[in-house]
This record gives structure tokens, sequence and C-alpha cells, in this order.
């Protein structure tokens, strides 16, 4: 990734001064001044408009949902109907409302998102702060079990892990929703360590921590204070950026048949609508909308996710 | 010499760890002896054989032992849904998914990193921006959704391409006809992973290629006052060539496991086709077996780009 090379954020010094800002102040100043040099890039902005409608739909989705999107029908007429004033965006195989399935949907594939994107983002900084930090053997084998997870092909363990996890489906909050988000997360971390990582390596040497070191601070104080709230700002843009990957990836694992058909999601709607000949039937209304939802989040998270680095790493900004 | 055999101790070391994971993956988070009682296709006989010959009702080290041997000798188990071994369904399904993902790689290694190279020559015009955004579209697009658009678009609605299948149920074998049809059913699946992959090779090419762009060598060339296009043939593109030939060599590793939800949309009898059907019967022999051979695959593409890279970039034997 490019962010290896990374100088370390300008406000480290001031990071030592506000040591009595806790770790959600320090989150929520980045957060605040990263927002405000956002709002000031162009796509930046535009992924932000973007991402706030769909933040939007998944909170109330419930509550503007047109139909009841599990109310299916047999009448014949109404099987992948096309788009009427009754149904606006048509209907599926079983009568059932797209609209309403696409707005009950935003919810799912955003909270796996969201939430995949949150375990990479801890295991992550977990593993990239230890190896960086405490170095030799530690470094090592960390690096090593790192480097394995970078090298295999990420959509076999995805998918082998999700059939193996898979029955334990039924006894967990949220099914296999659970269960995707577990494996995501669980597979997704080793790009955001070997960030974290470097930026540790490079902060260990700094000033400010060599003489916390000497007048006696112990590791944990030193870790909390000094080196976590210097890598926040890069592991929030990089969580960024693993949210667009982690919503692409469950929307592949919904069309393999890994999703959860009861809270369904996009990708679960391509599932059943490949599943129902759809594109024989020239019913467009049926794959269409879920595939540009995707589309839409997944670009708008990649351009914050980027303008956010930009605002992190200002050497950045010259190259693009 | 050194540097290549370290990289070669290191490929070996993963492959090891590969195949300890697998064995702990399949017998600590899953139960085979339960999975094969679940199976209606294997006899109780049946059951108690295979039992027998991989020790499951012994200990953990006595089943590794049986695992390690049969799986260097090239014994995986046999597939719960079809009763064939795992080894023949992979090695019978592995051509078809070679056809389909290196003919994509290839084509859209060399179309993206033109259309990087004609987006780093014209940064910031119109050309570059359009270049850039589509790919980045391209890239943020389940390749399976752009899939099912060509389909619904080309093959149903205009007809020019089957919808799916490798030939037509009928087809005669081994003729002149039976390789068009081959060809016809491919297009389509080709046509789309070649648009999937594309974007990260346009990515690349652009940035490599404006770094370059930047260096005094650069300069001085278009100083000599050469025409642009041998500014960017003879000096420019050459030196900004080597993280292509990385993408490249490292993404033929992911040619066995990178087009798994395109075969399953089309149909295609490759290894991702047999990994859909595998996860729809919950056959974890198979699982287990696709899941070792690509990552074997990916390791192994691996130690060939770094390999390549030693003899491409002299900077990488003194690092």
């Amino acid at each position: 990734m490019s962010a290896t090379a990374t100088p370390p954020p300008q406000q480290s010094t001031t990071a030592i001064l506000s040591g009595s800002k806790g770790l959600f102040g320090r989150l929520s100043t980045t957060a605040n001044r990263s927002f405000k040099l956002l709002v000031r890039s162009k796509s930046g902005l535009i992924g932000l408009g973007i991402l706030s409608v769909f933040t939007l739909i998944a909170i109330i989705g419930p509550w503007i949902a047109p139909q009841d999107p599990n109310a299916s029908t047999s009448f014949s007429d109404q099987i992948l109907a096309p788009p009427s004033s009754e149904y606006l965006l048509g209907t599926d195989d079983n009568g059932r409302d797209v609209l309403s399935q696409l707005i009950l949907g935003t919810r799912i594939s955003m909270l796996v998102g969201f939430a995949a994107a949150i375990v990479s983002a801890v295991i992550g900084s977990i593993v990239g702060i230890s190896a960086g930090y405490f170095g030799g053997w530690t470094d090592r084998i960390l690096t090593a079990i790192d480097d394995w997870f970078l090298v295999i092909p990420f959509l076999p363990l995805a998918i082998v892990l999700a059939t193996l996890l898979g029955d334990a489906a039924n006894s967990l909050p949220l099914g296999r929703v659970f269960i995707l988000i577990l494996v995501i997360g669980l597979t997704g971390w080793a790009g955001t360590s070997r960030i974290i990582r470097s930026q540790v390596l490079s902060l260990k040497q700094r000033v400010f921590v060599e003489r916390a070191r000497a007048l006696g601070s112990t590791t944990p104080w030193i870790i909390r204070k000094q080196i976590l709230p210097n890598v926040l700002p890069l592991i929030f843009a990089n969580t960024v950026l693993i949210i667009a990957i982690s919503i692409l990836t469950e929307s592949t694992l919904s069309f393999l048949g890994l999703g959860d058909p009861s809270r369904a999601s996009w990708g679960q709607m391509l599932n059943a609508a490949n599943d129902s000949g759809a594109m024989a039937q020239g019913a467009w209304w049926f794959f269409v909308p879920p595939g540009v939802c995707i589309v839409l989040v997944v670009i708008a998270f990649t351009m914050v996710g980027y303008a956010i680095e930009e605002i992190v790493n200002p050497k950045l900004r010259e190259r693009r | 010499m050194r540097h290549v055999l370290i990289k070669i101790g290191i490929a070996l070391g993963t492959l090891g760890f590969v195949l300890v994971f697998n064995f702990f993956l399949f017998r600590v988070a899953g139960d085979p002896a339960k999975d094969l009682l679940r199976n209606p296709r294997i006899t109780p006989e049946a059951r108690e054989a295979l039992i027998e010959e991989r020790g499951l009702n012994e200990g953990l080290v006595t089943q590794f032992r049986i695992y390690l041997v049969n799986t260097l000798s090239g014994e995986l188990e046999t597939s719960y849904s079809t009763n064939r071994p795992v080894l023949t369904e992979i090695t019978e399904a592995l051509p078809n998914t070679i056809l389909l993902v290196g003919t994509a790689t290839l084509l859209s290694a060399f179309i993206g990193s033109w259309l990087g190279v004609v987006a780093a020559s014209r940064r910031g015009r119109a050309s570059d921006t359009g270049i850039t955004q589509g790919s980045l579209i391209l890239y943020s697009m389940p390749e399976f959704w752009l899939g099912m658009i060509l389909i619904w678009l080309l093959a149903v609605t205009l007809g020019l391409f089957p919808t799916g299948l490798k030939v037509n149920p009928g087809q005669e074998f081994s003729s002149v006809g039976y390789v068009w049809n081959v060809i016809q059913h491919a297009a389509l699946p080709i046509l789309t992973l070649t648009l999937g992959l594309l974007g990260q090779y346009v990515v690349i090419m652009r940035s490599a290629l404006a770094d370059v762009l930047n260096e005094d060598f650069v300069t001085t060339a278009r100083a000599i006052g050469l025409p642009n296009y041998r500014v960017l043939r003879d000096h420019a593109v050459r030196n900004a060539l080597l993280p292509v030939v990385t993408l490249v060599s490292l993404n033929l590793g992911f040619v066995v496991s990178g087009a798994i939800t395109i075969e399953a949309l089309f149909s295609w009898p490759g290894i991702g086709q047999l990994t859909v059907d595998a996860i729809n019967t919950k056959d974890l022999p198979m699982l287990q077996g696709i899941f070792l051979f690509t990552s074997a695959a990916v390791i192994i593409a691996n130690l060939f780009a770094d390999i390549l890279l030693t003899y491409l970039d002299p900077r990488v034997r003194v690092s």
C-alpha cells in the first residue's frame, strides 16, 4: 500500500500534550478534523453525500418500505411483474415487492460492511501494533502469519470458513449474517496490520516515545497514550476502505449461496434473481437495482477513504 | 542465487502451513465423522471403512499423520456428492478454468496497461479522467453482477452469445464445429472477467508511469527533442512495466480461484463451478481439496513472481 512511508501525522507533539484527553476524545477530534478537510475535497463530499443517504435508508428502512417485503403472492400476474404504480420496482419471482426488499437489504449489506470492517480493524491494529512495537520474535511470528493471510487466496478461504461455521448459524443472533461478518472480518485484516506495523515502527523511534521510555513509562501506557493516538487516523482511513471491500465480499458470498435468505442483503437478492432466471425473462428490475446500490456504496466508501487517506498522509496529495 | 533459495524456502514453509491449517480447519472446526453420517450417498459399511482408513476414531496425531501421508502422495479424499476422487474432479475442471481466466488475465493486462499509458501520458485531461473513473466504477462492481447485465443485454436481448455452459448439449466432440461452439460459449464469460480485471492494471500502469515521467532521464529525452511516442516507448514505459509484470504473475496464481462467481453464473464447468456445487451439497472433502489446490497455485505464482523480479530488477537482488 502507498502508506508504507507515511510521515507521522503533524499533531504528534500535541498528542502528548493533550494526554488527558481520552482515546475517544482523540478519535472524535480526528474524525472532526477529517470531516472539515473532507468536505473541502469534491469527491470526498460526493461520497459522503451518497453514504448519508444510504445510512439513513439503512436506519429508517422498516418504516419507509412501501410494502411488506415478505408478502408473497400466488397471483401469476404479480410474479416478476414489471414496475407499476403499485410496485415501483416490480416484483420478484415470489411476487414480493423489489423496492421494499432493496430498502431492507440496505440495512443488512451496510451492517455486514461496517461490522466486518471493525472486526478487521481491531485484529489488524492489535497484530500491527504488537508486531511493530515489540519487535524481535513477536514481530517475526506475527509478520509470518500476516504474510500467510496476504498470500492465501481469500475467497476460497472465506467460502470454506462460511461453510464450516454455517451449522452454528441457527443458534446465533442474526443467523448467517453473523457468520458472514465473522468470516469477512477474520480474512480481511492482513493489509491493515501491515500498514499499522510500519507506522508503529517509525513512531517507536521518535523522540517523545524514547523520552517517555527513559522516564520509566510502562509499555501499556506508551501504547495507549502515544502509539495508539498517532496511528488512529491511519486505522480510520484504512477501515473506511475496508468497508467497501467487505460490502463487495458480502455480495459475493451471498451470491454463492452462503447468505441468509431470511435476512436478504443486496447480494442475496442477486442470488435469488439468478436462481429464478430473471435475466432470461428480461426482468431487469429484479437484478439491476441491487447491483447499482452495491456499486454506489462501494464507490462512495472508496472516495471517502481516499480523501481521508490524503488528509492523513499529505504526501499522497501531489501524486494523484 | 541465495536470494532465490530463501524465497523457495519461504514458499515451502507457507505451503507447509497451508497443509497444517487445512487439517485443523476441517478436523477441529468441522467433524468429519459426523459429516459422513449426514451424507445419504455413503452406506454404513462404507462409512465404517472410511473412518477406519482415515483413522477418524484415533487420536489427532494419528489422523494428522495419515492426512499428511495421503496428501503428500497426491491422494485427496473422495467427494461426498459424486463419490469420485477429489483430485480427479479438480484436474478435469482445471483446463476449463485456465482457458477462461488465463485468456481474461492476458487480455486485461494488455488492454489495461495500454489504457494506463494513455491516461498517464495525458494526465488531467478528459481522456485521463474518463479512463480513471471508468476503472474505478469497474473495480467497484461485483464481477458477477456485470456478468448478469451482459447476459441480459448481449445474450438474451440481442442473442449474440449463448447464456451459459461450455458447449451445446449434444454437440459432436472433436470437430471444427465443437471448437467454434466452445469459443462462442467462452466469449461472454471471458469478456466479463476481462472487464472485471481491467481496472487494477489501468491504475497500476497509470501511477507507475506517472512516477517515471517525473524522472530526470525522461526530461532529458524530451530535451533531446525525441517525439512523444519515442519518449514513452523507449524510455518511460519500459521502466514502468515492473509493477505490471508483478501483478500479472501474481494474478496468474488466482487463475485457479479467480472466476468462482463467473463460472457459477455461466455454468462453466471449471473449479468455480465445482466450488459452488460443493457449497450447495456441503461437500467438505471437495472444498478442502479446492482450498489446498488454490492455495498451492497462489504460493507457486508468488514464488515465480519473486524469482522473475530478481532477474528483471537488479535492485531487488541488492536489498
